[in-house]
């Protein structure tokens, strides 16, 4: 992995990817020849329909999954070539990651789920996690467990776990599917205000067609392709 | 190693080992499973650990443990003749003599060596340092041969000696003497237990000098015994059975155990599915995840193992003395009472604990292992049971039951064991598949929507409780199994007292002479003097007994026979036949008809008795057959017929006129009262590892019940949102655990008979040489499923109070969003 270099530009690179899935009914195509290019400091939203391939695109981006066919390549890294090993440390290290469904460590509490990715990647700063808590309205929770959070709080935890290391690309899986609409704007005028700060580069896949407005730039996925 | 990569580990580490801090009842099932079937485990060891030190201890204080030893083979004669003919012939031999003394109801090893050639047999001895081999260093050889002669004990030995008929012999204290065992010169052996020149054995210098005429020229009847195979006389030897059964009763109770880590371990690995995604999410290697669980897992197995064996080490201190009871009682086999920490075992049980978690974690480290990482969760949810794990555990059953009968073809105690070792586990495993088809055959017939959501319920529940159920299962079915064994044993024993003891007083006088005035005086006063002479004799090539009864309706009428000729008592009082019993009968295949070597020659057997709670072969021949064939044999012991309401006073007016001890009149009813009473603590051990393996087999349902309480909100939240209360909710759960105890019980019924079936007709037979008929109890069925009730009901008790006081608020969680 090459994140270090200031000098690239472009952080994640796709060309002409293809994923697949292979079910009990048949095989499903996902991703049918996707380009995609985002640079450093940039906000992407992907929307599309439910199916459309979304998620399963920012899963690649992610090193969560690789890609049938295509290159893809995230902060220096040929996610096509790199094993399991190579993927985590790429996530670890180069990656802020944000769920749906906040996936938060249940059994520590939010001052140990803020600081844990910064920790893995050895980039934790008390400091800096202190100032982000505050940022993120969560000073007064640090001793709490995340069920005993409401939804809103807890997606705010999960951003701040995926900040805390100022990593260059921030992934973010319809960060307010899970919130009412009034939360979902403002939890995601505080991640888009913090990425930006942080200068990090955002993609983030919504249904939302305000959320999407928010970013520097929109892509639509109709059945595997961009529209 | 990187800094930051032990930094991560750490951190990696604190997130899973969290999950337990944030569940400690949770974790405290785990290290209570662990640590309960590690302590049965261990604990056990322990105990055979020690008797296998004692038994070595003997060996090698006698000198026995690694010398090859000659014996007579079919029952033929070993005499001090066939010793001085090998001595002359250049063999390196000394002789051996073995028996048991009786002084009142203690029973003591007689040891009889000869100081002079043992020293010559090994090397060591050679050089003039073995003072093992025979009495201790300090010894006066003179006195030590020389009639009255020299006996070397323990000071507990010289005790249990006191005021026994010794003619005259001194008792030395030797600290280091072998537990309750009497060293003396092989003749003073010979003459104390009515040898005359009969021999036990010769024990042989492991290499014979070059040249030295083959065995077969000079002594063609007797055989070389391998001393790694054990001899019969060999205590390690003898109670081999014994052991296996402790083994198999501790892997019984620790493979129980292991089913509640198996439920804490499994459930833990879904609750942290999640979690391990994000792991893996969020950038932690599969490879480094599967690594830190597996050392989490080898931390509790270490802890609780740890644990498990002080728990171990408890219960077998406990226990050591009733070992030490059975040991001797059935065995003839001396082991001290007390415990020893020995490296052995605590490594073993250590070693255990982490197979144990191992085996336990296996499925939960494989499924991480292959988790994909975009997964919404594990493929085959540990709660649920899924039609293809019910139909893959029958198939497994239907193989283990078809090796069954290969494992019994195989024969021996091993061949038995695993024979019920499959046995138990087929039925563990079909367990589920049976309870689901009688839930699905419920569903069909339930009445109402509540009775059917109950029943869908309770087999939804089937999957994460089957572990727990099937350990519930082995344990009613082992207590089942043995209770109906030791039951059995019980009545059979008792009616045997019965017919064996049907003197009403038996009195052991210290000297002949002191014999014949008893016998004199009894003349006018008993109904019946029956003298009871014995000698000791290699009887099939095993050191046995041979007794000289009188003819009388005594034994015509009571004596327990499982198999006789016509006119048996007649050809017995000629001398023209013999008694065997069972135990010679069964291991050296001898039946009716057949003949039997004897000192003085070789005669017909007319007739087999049941011989319960002795290990070794005996024979019974007539008194007056027996006079001539051992005229040296001691004239001490006789029975007395009485009418039983004058037998006090007879018994008063005998210990008054010849000032005899206590212990030398028993009367009928104290000597059952003795004999039941070492019978019942024979199998206190089993009984005390029976009721530990339902207890852990409790534990082991209350972890399942607990462990699935915490999963089943969202299953139990929209049938309360429907309007059924928390209260009856809990009480619909309680019966739930109830029903499910009772019907596998119902099922361990058949299971446990089975049980019962294969120790009387299998693995006794191979243990002791005898038989039992099988009785079943109704009794023990009913306590035992009482017993099944109460530990459904100990152990669903707390997770329904729990269901009936949980608050609206976490009920609702599991309709709100933000769950």
């Amino acid at each position: 992995m090459n994140d270090a270099s200031p000098a690239l530009a472009e952080i994640a690179h796709a060309r002409g990817i293809h994923k697949t899935y292979h079910t009990p009914g048949g095989e499903v195509p996902v991703l049918r020849g996707v380009d995609l290019s985002v640079r450093r400091g940039e906000s992407v939203a992907i929307t599309g329909e439910s199916g459309s391939g979304k998620s399963t695109l920012l899963h690649l981006i992610g090193g969560l999954d690789a890609p049938d066919d295509g290159a893809l390549s995230v902060l220096g890294t040929d996610l096509r070539a790199a094993d399991d090993t190579a993927r985590a440390t790429l996530r670890r290290n180069g990656i802020g990651m944000i769920f749906q469904q906040f996936n938060l460590i249940p059994s520590l509490d939010v001052r140990a789920n803020l600081g844990f990715q910064a920790r893995l990647a050895g980039r934790f700063d008390a400091a800096r996690a202190e100032t982000l808590a505050r940022d993120l309205g969560l000073s007064a929770l640090l001793g709490r467990y995340p069920e005993q959070l409401s939804g809103g709080q807890q997606q705010r935890v999960a951003i701040g776990r995926a900040l805390a290391g100022n990593p260059p690309l921030v992934l973010a899986d319809e960060p307010t599917g899970n919130l009412d609409e009034a939360t979902g704007d403002a939890v995601a005028q505080l991640m888009l205000a913090l990425v930006r700060q942080r200068g990090s580069a955002l993609v983030l896949v919504t249904h939302s067609a305000r959320l999407a407005d928010l970013c520097d730039r929109r892509v639509h996925l109709r059945a595997g392709r961009l529209a | 190693m990187t800094t930051g990569r032990l930094a991560r580990w750490r951190l990696v580490l604190g997130a899973l080992v969290s999950h337990w801090m944030r569940r400690p009842l949770q974790l405290a099932m785990l290290l209570a499973g662990l640590m309960l079937a590690t302590a049965l485990w261990s604990g056990v060891q322990a105990v055979n650990a020690e008797a296998r030190a004692s038994y070595a201890t003997a060996a090698d204080r006698l000198g026995t443990g690694a010398l090859p030893r000659l014996e007579p083979a079919g029952g033929q004669a070993l005499t001090t003749a066939d010793f001085v003919a090998l001595r002359r012939a250049g063999w390196q031999v000394s002789p051996v003599v073995e028996g048991r003394l009786r002084n009142g109801t203690a029973r003591v090893s007689l040891l009889g060596i000869e100081p002079v050639t043992r020293l010559g047999l090994t090397p060591a001895a050679n050089d003039g340092g073995d003072a093992s081999a025979g009495p201790g260093p300090q010894a006066d050889l003179g006195a030590f041969i020389t009639p009255p002669g020299q006996g070397y004990a323990t000071a507990a030995t010289a005790r249990a000696l006191d005021g026994a008929d010794l003619r005259g012999l001194a008792i030395v204290i030797d600290a280091d003497a072998p537990p309750n065992t009497l060293i003396v010169d092989v003749g003073i052996a010979q003459g104390l237990l009515g040898m005359g020149e009969n021999l036990t054995a010769l024990v042989a210098a492991t290499a014979q000098p070059p040249g030295a005429p083959p065995l077969d020229r000079i002594a063609p009847h007797l055989t070389l015994s391998d001393p790694q195979a054990g001899s019969a006389a060999d205590p390690a030897a003898l109670t081999d059975s014994f052991h296996l059964n402790l083994t198999a009763f501790a892997l019984l109770s620790f493979i129980v155990g292991l089913f509640i880590t198996q439920s804490a371990v499994g459930l833990a690995f879904e609750q942290r599915g999640g979690v391990l995604r994000t792991l893996r999410a969020l950038g932690v290697p599969r490879a480094e995840v599967l690594a830190l669980m597996a050392a989490e897992l080898a931390v509790a197995a270490l802890v609780a193992g740890a644990a498990g064996i002080v728990l171990g080490w408890a219960m077998a201190a406990a226990l050591m003395p009733g070992v030490a009871a059975t040991l001797s009682g059935l065995y003839g086999a001396d082991v001290a009472g007390s415990l020893q920490l020995r490296p052995g075992w605590v490594l073993s049980g250590l070693g255990m604990a982490l197979a144990g978690t191992a085996l336990a974690g296996a499925r939960g480290l494989i499924q991480t292992a292959r988790m994909p990482l975009l997964a919404a969760g594990m493929a085959a949810p540990w709660a649920q049971a899924t039609a293809r794990g019910l139909r893959l555990q029958v198939i497994a059953a239907g193989v283990l039951v078809l090796a069954l009968p290969l494992c019994l073809a195989v024969g021996g105690l091993v061949g038995g064991f695993a024979a019920l070792a499959c046995g138990l586990l087929a039925a563990a495993l079909v367990l589920p598949a049976v309870l689901d088809a009688v839930l699905r055959l419920a569903a069909t017939r339930a009445r109402g929507v509540l009775t059917g959501w109950f029943v869908a319920d309770t087999r939804q529940q089937l999957g994460g409780l089957s572990l727990a159920l099937m350990a519930l299962m082995l344990a009613l079915a082992a207590n089942i199994g043995v209770g109906t064994m030791v039951g059995s044993f019980r009545s059979t024993f008792t009616g045997w007292l019965d017919q064996r003891l049907s003197a009403e007083l038996y009195v052991t006088a210290r000297t002949e002479d002191e014999g014949r005035a008893i016998r004199d005086w009894l003349a006018t006063r008993a109904d019946a003097i029956l003298p009871i002479w014995n000698a000791e004799a290699s009887l099939a090539g095993q050191p046995g007994r041979i007794y000289g009864v009188a003819d009388d309706p005594t034994y015509r009428d009571n004596w327990p026979l499982l198999a006789a000729a016509p006119g048996l008592w007649d050809s017995l009082a000629e001398g023209r036949a013999v008694l065997v019993n069972e135990q010679l009968s069964r291991r050296a295949g001898l039946d009716i008809g057949d003949r039997i070597d004897l000192p003085g020659g070789a005669l017909p057997i007319a007739g087999v008795y049941s011989d319960y709670g002795n290990p070794s072969p005996q024979v019974m021949m007539g008194l007056d057959d027996f006079g001539h064939r051992f005229p040296d044999a001691p004239r001490l012991y006789q029975a007395v017929r009485v009418a039983p309401d004058r037998a006090g006073a007879l018994a008063a007016g005998l210990a008054d006129r010849f000032d005899l001890p206590a212990s030398a009149i028993v009367d009928q009813s104290q000597a059952k009262r003795v004999s039941l009473q070492i019978f019942e603590r024979t199998f206190a051990v089993t009984a005390a590892l029976n009721v530990l393996t339902l207890a852990v087999a409790g534990i082991a349902l209350l972890t399942g019940l607990l462990t699935l309480a915490s999963i089943r909100l969202p299953q139990l939240a929209p049938v309360w949102a429907a309007g059924i209360p928390r209260r009856r909710l809990a009480r619909l759960d309680l019966l739930r655990t109830l029903l499910l105890a009772v019907a596998t019980g119902a099922f361990a019924v058949p299971v446990g008979l089975g049980l019962a079936w294969m120790l009387l007709a299998v693995v006794n037979v191979e243990a002791f040489g005898w038989r039992l008929p099988m009785d079943v109890s109704v009794p023990l069925l009913a306590r035992l499923g009482a017993a099944s009730v109460l530990t459904a009901l100990a152990a669903g008790a707390l997770p329904a109070l729990r269901l009936a006081r949980i608050t609206p608020g976490q009920l609702l969680r599991v309709f709100a969003d933000e769950r």
